[in-house]
């Protein structure tokens, strides 16, 4: 078996139209900045963007606009800008790289959308700490650099089981934020209005769910670096109606390669699930490689992230509460383990990559044992692979390359 | 008669094995990697052939290494990790944990009883605990490579070196020597060094074989190795060829399908 073949990659219809939806995001976004009656506010990426689309902001993800930086190979000339400032290589990429980009003027979006000319400036930033603590930082960078007001949600970390004091400090904490949103964006809060976002969002995030769980079949429709492409409209357009039906049409899609028996990988031998961060300058490698060696990634902890069970428009607060806490990237290692080996055996996989992404230690589950528990407990080999998110200097083509083969050929043997 | 050949391309070195349909090995070669894989692989495996008394059209070959698609008389590629493992239980029979210190890479792979892989592990991408990192400190300290066995055997004591990297462990043996360490117990500190990160690795329970370029040329580390876990140690006869021997054998069990 050689990883060197050629290969055949199937496109995903939708992506014209996935395509020209995130156009239109960012053009709206565009527009808003220079429109003095729109405000715009800047949220990490599971954080409380319903809130804030209720309240009238138009808003913007900077994680996304990082993970362009990283697909777009542009992250490691962005980096060392940041690392000049003070913030240093081990902390996280994508923070590093967008800082770093915006310290020299440039942003893809400008590269990709014909007079768009920067970042969208936002009139407030909001956080919420259940992924890490970076974001947080991040975005104080720049509340500081535009004097621009930071405000958010701090997250208890590592937790198993939610308890309501929990829960009810988070809402207290939402609660706390809207008599401040509402000076800012100049918009009366209306419960109403969270609640339809909410619907909104909660029927993208089933849509979304749906199209991952396509990959039950096999062969599997969908790879899992094709859907972390087709997961932005779940992250950057939740709440929209548009979203919802980008999602119907994927969904289509996928269903219909299931009718025809079509997979993402040509004569599927292998299925596998991805833990950790996506490698975004790779991610067309990746792709090849594995189709290359008859090999389905087709599950995912990232992919999963972005599915938000429970929204619930008749308690809007709690359920934001609960839906952002109750995420993977929140629990305890416990709750992670029973979720990764629930995965396994509905998408029966034959082995776990996990990415040790050297800069997003919360994303880089490998770090206390759990490769060596989940072989226990699931009887399946794992393979962790060293590299980043970002910052490909930290990755070695080669070594993660014969690695993934090595790794295939031992399921061969099995 | 029929031949099966084994050619790794390492990183620094290529390494080429013939064997007969017995598993014997009755030629092999060891050259310098070079820029050219290709060549390499040809000049390896002509001088493994001239002692084997065969020509290419005798054999299957089979290719591994960081090279390994860059042989384009092999019949197929495996990778080395695949190769080792092959060539390991070859050489030992039984459930083990091979330790393989290569040139640029170490790998800990383990073994089951059927000779079936269960795991195996890679260094991260630095050079700590492989022997690019000797080569290195061999390099400032002014000493041929073929000199650090000697002089560790020599050593008294054992000086500690704690850095990771290697670049850090050269300046820390800088003030070794201020301190006035002699060079053989410097020599067996950066050998205790490469040891505990290799053991570092993995869990290391069952017995356990060693193998590669450092293992091949330094048998006192070897020696260390079994004082620090206190096991006995297997090493193959040839330490340095266990990739292409796990190579060659995988092209006689293509002849068998
Ligand atoms: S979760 Fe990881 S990648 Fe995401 S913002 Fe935090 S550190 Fe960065």
């Amino acid at each position: 078996m050689s990883a060197d073949k050629k290969v055949t990659f199937k496109k995903i219809k939708a992506t014209g139209q996935m395509r020209k939806i995130m156009a239109d995001y960012f053009y709206d976004l565009d527009g808003a900045v220079k429109d003095e009656t729109q405000k715009v506010a800047w949220c990490t990426s599971v954080g409380p963007a319903e809130l804030l689309l209720s309240l009238g902001f138009k808003v913007y993800y900077p994680e996304n606009h990082a993970a362009m930086l990283g697909a777009t190979r542009q992250a490691t000339n962005y980096i060392p800008v940041a690392n000049a400032i003070g913030y240093s290589p081990d902390i996280c990429s994508y923070l590093t790289s967008d800082i770093g980009a915006y310290l020299k003027k440039e942003t893809p979006l400008s590269r990709a959308y014909e007079g768009i000319e920067g970042i969208p400036k936002p009139d407030v930033l909001v956080f919420n700490t259940n992924q890490c603590r970076d974001v947080q930082d991040w975005l104080a960078w720049y509340s500081r650099e535009w004097n621009i007001p930071l405000m958010g949600v701090s997250t208890f970390r590592n937790i198993g089981e939610i308890s309501d004091e929990v829960l009810a400090g988070i809402v207290q904490q939402l609660k706390d934020l809207v008599p401040k949103l509402e000076k800012i964006s100049g918009n009366k809060f209306d419960i109403d209005k969270f609640r339809e976002t909410m619907a909104a969002s909660k029927e993208c995030t089933e849509l979304w769910e749906k199209v991952l769980e396509t990959n039950m079949a096999s062969p599997a429709p969908m790879s899992f670096f094709d859907a972390t492409i087709h997961m932005g409209p779940a992250v950057v357009l939740r709440g929209s109606q548009t979203a919802i039906d980008y999602y119907e049409l994927l969904l289509k899609e996928m269903e219909e390669r299931l009718a025809d028996g079509v997979g993402a990988v040509e004569d599927e031998k292998f299925r596998l699930y991805w833990e950790g961060m996506p490698i975004w300058g790779k991610l067309r490698d990746m792709s090849e490689l594995f189709i290359g060696l008859n090999t389905a990634v087709i599950a995912s902890t990232y992919c999963n992230s972005w599915i938000f069970k429970a929204f619930d428009p008749a308690d809007p607060f709690l359920s934001t509460a609960r839906a952002y806490t109750e995420i993977f990237i929140v629990r305890d290692e416990e709750y992670k383990e029973k979720y990764i080996e629930d995965v396994v055996r509905n998408f029966k996989l034959d082995g776990i990559l996990f990415h040790d992404s050297k800069t997003c230690p919360t994303n880089s589950n490998n770090r206390y044992g759990m490769p060596e528990r989940l072989e226990k407990r699931l009887n399946i080999p794992s393979l962790t692979i060293n590299g980043d998110l970002n910052d490909l200097r930290c990755y070695s083509e080669e070594q993660a390359k014969t690695q993934i083969e090595a790794f295939i050929e031992q399921l061969e043997a099995m | 008669m029929e031949f099966f050949a084994g050619i790794d391309i390492g990183a620094s070195t290529t390494k080429a094995v013939i064997i007969n349909t017995k598993g014997e090995v009755i030629g092999y070669s060891v050259t310098d990697s070079g820029a050219d894989f290709e060549l390499a692989a040809n000049q390896t495996f002509g001088q493994a052939c001239e002692q084997a008394g065969c020509a290419l059209d005798d054999c299957i070959v089979a290719s591994t290494g960081y090279g390994r698609n860059n042989v384009p008389f092999a019949s197929f590629a495996k990778t080395e990790i695949s190769c080792h493992a092959e060539g390991s239980f070859h050489n030992f029979p039984r459930a083990h944990i091979l330790i393989d210190i290569g040139g640029q890479d170490s790998k800990i792979i383990k073994i089951d009883n059927d000779g079936k892989r269960i795991n195996f592990r890679m260094n991260r991408k630095c050079a700590a605990g492989t022997g690019a990192f000797l080569e290195e400190i061999a390099n400032r300290l002014k000493i041929r490579l073929d000199e650090l066995n000697g002089l560790a055997e020599k050593a008294q004591d054992n000086v500690q070196i704690s850095s990771y990297c290697t670049v850090f462990a050269a300046t820390e043996i800088l003030s070794r020597i201020r301190e006035g360490s002699g060079v053989p117990e410097i020599i067996k500190g950066i050998f205790t060094s490469v040891i505990k990160r290799v053991l570092e690795m993995d869990s290391m329970e069952g017995d356990l074989a060693v193998s590669g370029g450092v293992v091949a040329h330094n048998p006192f580390l070897v020696k260390m190795f079994e004082e620090k876990t206190g096991k006995k140690i297997f090493v193959p006869p040839l330490p340095q060829l266990t990739g292409a021997l796990g190579a060659a054998l995988y092209a006689r069990k293509a002849k068998e399908v």
